[in-house]
């Protein structure tokens, strides 16, 4: 019999390969584990359609569980209910600032900005909400580029999803 | 309704695909570092898109009866017939010919300059949100989901390429004068947006007066009127395309008719 509990606490080894600082977990693209016998059956949502790093992650999930002894693993792919930001744990946000990467706003209060508004983003370094959007797309599909205007460092955005 | 919506499928992954491709054209070659990131980041996303779109599809197909499959036929690639593998996204993608392909022609326009990219995805965008809205709601129950998925997506390159859209239409002199020739351009590609193929499993002459709607009001903050000519282009959509698809499938699909089934 597998624990799924177990399972759970493996996949918090699995980290996103673009920002390596999230684990699967974090980001909640981990939908559900369940377990019959030695089988184990994980769901998870890719955040971007495009994404490149969600093959990545299924192969990382893969090798980690090979790791610890688990081989009958299945892994797929949930499109439904959308992957939102609101799903990263609050554990996630602190740890991407600590990156230098400007965590996620709440979605229902800043998601629908209009052309030429920007959503206030507060500097990962300084705390300060003195920023300016540079670009709404950044190094990938997740993130917006900003910059500083107290202590001019330019900084990612994990944008709101 | 199986074969239809198998069409349906490939002609929406045809536009995502067909424009992600073009788009991508303009990888080390954008106006500014910033801008050559963005347009190819839409890219990727309409990628993911029709990745999502071709993999429905080929499972579809492979689910298929003989009498299903015989009354697609003319849709498959002929070099996968000889693979003796089932049907998968890279052959929809790779291995089939222009007349085979269901995508509107103002995805397969060459990319121009600056105003024709961005407004070209500023008109389309503008569908896209529509559509996949429809998509969503309809009892599609895998497209419903990809359209879920798709969605906030196209939100941002809607808002992305219309503040580029009034940009340059409210800009220089110069910017203008290119936004005029584009608009120029591509308004007589707009109409086939909403000319409803048989295969076509959502209203889309009902989604025309939201578009125009919403249209008009970026042209005019941009300073700009497009053409009240009636007459439109069409095609696509039934698999009779310009010029232009022909060099881009033989430069995106290259690698797999050289080498057939290479992977990396």
């Amino acid at each position: 019999m597998v624990d799924e509990k177990e399972i759970w606490t493996i996949l918090e080894e699995v980290k996103d390969p673009e920002v390596p600082v999230l684990s699967v977990i974090d980001l909640g693209i981990v939908r559900s584990v369940n377990t019959l016998g030695d089988a184990i059956d994980i769901t998870i949502t890719p955040t971007y359609s495009g994404c490149p790093a969600m093959d990545v992650i299924s192969m990382d999930i893969r090798l980690k569980l090979i790791e610890k002894g688990y081989r009958n693993v299945r892994i797929q792919q949930q499109l439904s209910p959308a992957w939102t930001t609101d799903w990263m744990s609050e554990e996630g946000k602190k740890k991407l600032k600590a990156f230098g990467i400007a965590p996620p706003n709440p979605k229902q209060q800043f998601c629908k900005a209009e052309m030429f508004q920007q959503e206030a983003v507060q500097c990962p370094r300084c705390d300060s909400w003195h920023t300016e959007l540079i670009s709404q797309f950044g190094s990938t599909a997740c993130k917006s580029m900003y910059r500083c205007l107290d202590c001019k460092e330019a900084f990612d955005h994990f944008k709101c999803h | 309704m199986n074969t239809k919506l198998f069409l349906y499928t490939l002609h929406l992954a045809d536009n995502a695909l067909i424009l992600a491709q073009r788009n991508a054209e303009w990888t080390g070659h954008g106006p500014v570092l910033e801008q050559d990131i963005a347009i190819t980041n839409i890219s990727l996303d309409l990628l993911g898109q029709a990745r999502n779109f071709y993999q429905y599809a080929a499972s579809l197909y492979n689910g298929f009866s003989d009498e299903e499959k015989e009354v697609v036929d003319r849709y498959v690639p002929r070099l996968w017939k000889e693979y003796n593998r089932e049907l998968q996204e890279d052959d929809l993608a790779f291995l089939r010919d222009e007349h085979q392909y269901l995508n509107l022609l103002i995805t397969e326009l060459p990319k121009g300059d600056w105003a024709q990219s961005v407004l070209r995805q500023y008109f389309f965008s503008a569908f896209q949100v529509e559509l996949y809205q429809q998509v969503q709601q309809s009892k599609l129950v895998q497209l419903s989901a990809i359209a879920e998925k798709a969605i906030k997506e196209v939100q941002y390159h809607l808002r992305w390429s219309g503040e580029w859209v009034i940009r340059l239409g409210d800009g220089t002199e110069e910017s203008h004068s290119r936004m005029v020739n584009a608009l120029g351009e591509l308004w007589m590609y707009t109409g086939e947006m909403f000319e409803a193929a048989p295969y076509e499993l959502v209203d889309v002459a009902s989604l025309k007066e939201q578009w125009l709607a919403k249209v008009e009001k970026v042209l005019r903050e941009a300073s700009l009127e497009h053409s009240k000519q009636t007459w439109m282009q069409n095609g696509g959509k039934s698999g009779r395309h310009t010029e232009h698809l022909g060099y881009l499938l033989a430069e995106m699909q290259y690698l797999q008719r050289a080498y057939p089934n290479a992977t990396w």
